[in-house]
């Protein structure tokens, strides 16, 4: 059974100044699978997960996500850079989870989810704000609908913000180290969310330390390091018998 | 310390040490601030001669009480209030179209809003009150030929001089104000934005500007209250704001201070109310922030 590719990330390179931060990355997700992305900081996990949805751009190599090339138009022997709008409609089949949360302060709970739907999307607000409250519900979060982000802890204002990248009704949802700024007591609440997600089919793509969190639930794992990828492979093949020595070192550091 | 009390040789020390801690029923005498009691004391004295000395003073208190609300000066009062909110909303209007370009990353934007601030920064504003009013010197007619034409002198009536003239050198300041309103905003709420499918536009109406906004009242306010003086500029160019028109009449009476008198309180009661209208538009735009809402 041939698998249904979503994300396909070729030859994706990137670089800062001097600073090869992304070197030839290629990566394969399928629909409905989970990939995490491990490595050591500045290995350029987190530039390449912000190269897909186009907040960083790639000096070379592309990314098609459901046959579509990320930023461009193929017109005959000639790629056009797509205007503003049409990078922001490409955009919106994306969600995107962030470290520090990066909910809109002045926007209570249940505004910052149907924000997108009404303002981007079109949708009658009164659909979209209940479509919003279900979302809060599955999160666990219904109580706090009319909260602003100040008065919410981190473990909820994460759990707001997937809220709000499923409220796009998304293909993919991006993590970029959802857990990492988080006081250690409230980082099960938020990687439960995400199991949850995982468990109703979403494609997700997420980088991360919690290894954990990438053994019992991502299909597959990928380890990078400066820039490229080291190994990729089933979860449970890559963390627990690594092909690659610096793999296995990073798991052990990881673990002790 | 510890001794128990029950040992009769020990029970007077026990009751002299609980004595010294049980302090409820004394009596507490507040604190002496004696250098805030002589210094109230001084300023009373000084508002007293100050009063003593207008009232000795050739002040003739009857006109500034007959002419506080004669039309003229009323009728110049609102003059100044239309002038203040014109010049203003085209200075708001400018300053925001220009920190945006200034930001937009497209270079002949960004260098033109440079160059309007450059210009309309660097000149006085009385001086460019002065340029517009006179531009009939060297445009005598303004339009597109062919398709209409007016004469300058027609258009560049005072009030539309003193509007263009101070509405679009506030623009200038206003400008960099709405820039480092842009500027405090955190680049993850751009991140964020742009995730949820939102264009350039759209990203700062809805998200980006009403935090900025947060950091602009304070100074924009500020500017609404310097425009409201500012207008008084306008007086050079025969506007009849109210010291133009507060002039007019001491030129007739030369009541001068009597008539300036009349001028300041009007201008006090606009900037008075300004300023409480300034703080209930910071709340609004504080919601959601806590360190705000904890000070209201």
């Amino acid at each position: 059974m041939s698998k249904d590719i979503l994300v396909k990330a070729i030859d994706v390179s990137k670089k800062f100044d001097a600073f090869q931060a992304l070197d030839k990355v290629n990566m394969e997700v399928a629909r409905g699978e989970v990939a995490c992305i491990i490595g050591p900081s500045g290995s350029g996990k987190s530039t390449f997960l912000r190269c897909i949805n186009l907040l960083e751009r790639m000096d070379g190599g592309a990314i098609w996500v459901n046959d579509e090339l990320m930023g461009y138009r193929r017109d005959g022997n000639n790629l056009h850079e797509l205007s503003d709008a049409e990078i922001s409609r490409q955009r919106r089949r994306i969600g995107m989870v962030f470290q520090r949360f990066n909910l809109f302060p002045h926007k209570t709970a249940v505004e910052n989810i149907f924000e997108g739907p009404v303002q981007v999307l079109g949708e009658n607000p009164k659909e979209a704000r209940d479509h919003a409250l279900s979302l809060l519900e599955r999160v666990g979060l219904a109580d706090k609908a009319n909260h602003y982000p100040s008065e919410l802890s981190g473990g909820q204002q994460q759990r707001v913000a997937i809220a709000r990248a499923m409220g796009m009704r998304p293909e993919l949802i991006l993590f970029d180290e959802p857990t990492s700024a988080l006081d250690p007591e409230l980082v099960s609440e938020v990687l439960d969310v995400m199991r949850n997600l995982a468990s109703s089919g979403m494609t997700m793509i997420v980088v991360t330390h919690e290894l954990g969190f990438a053994r019992n639930v991502a299909n597959t794992v990928t380890f990078m390091e400066t820039g490229k990828v080291v190994e990729t492979g089933p979860a449970s093949q890559v963390l627990t018998t690594p092909a690659s020595a610096r793999t296995a070192e990073f798991i052990r550091a990881v673990h002790n | 310390m510890t001794t128990p009390s029950s040992s009769p040789i020990n029970a007077a020390p026990a009751t002299r040490e609980r004595d010294r801690y049980e302090i409820a029923h004394l009596k507490l005498v507040p604190k002496r601030h004696i250098g805030r009691t002589i210094s109230a004391a001084v300023v009373i004295i000084l508002l007293l001669a100050l009063i003593r000395a207008f009232s000795v003073g050739q002040i003739e208190w009857s006109y500034v009480r007959d002419f506080l609300f004669a039309p003229v000066i009323l009728q110049g009062l609102i003059n100044t209030l239309i002038m203040t909110v014109a010049a203003m909303a085209i200075g708001i209007v400018l300053g925001v179209l220009s920190a945006v370009m200034r930001i937009s990353g497209n270079p002949v934007l960004s260098w033109i809003s440079v160059g309007y601030v450059w210009i309309f920064r660097g000149a006085p504003a009385l001086l460019q009150l002065m340029l517009w009013f006179n531009l009939a010197l060297i445009f005598p007619t303004l339009g597109i030929p062919g398709l209409f034409e007016f004469r300058t002198v027609d258009i560049m009536t005072p009030f539309v001089a003193a509007m263009l003239g101070l509405g679009i050198s506030q623009g200038a300041y206003t400008s960099e104000v709405v820039r480092s309103g842009l500027l405090s905003v955190d680049s993850g709420q751009y991140e964020a934005a742009r995730t949820i499918g939102m264009t350039q536009m759209k990203m700062l109406r809805r998200i980006v500007l009403p935090q900025a906004m947060r950091v602009m009242v304070p100074p924009i306010g500020n500017e609404v209250i310097g425009m409201v003086k500012l207008t008084s500029l306008a007086s050079v160019i025969q506007f009849t704001e109210i010291l133009h028109n507060a002039q007019v009449i001491y030129y007739a009476n030369t009541r001068v201070l009597e008539l300036l008198l009349v001028a300041s309180f009007w201008y006090l009661v606009v900037v008075t109310i300004l300023s409480v209208g300034q703080q209930r538009i910071e709340r609004y735009f504080g919601r959601g922030s806590k360190s705000i809402r904890a000070s209201v």
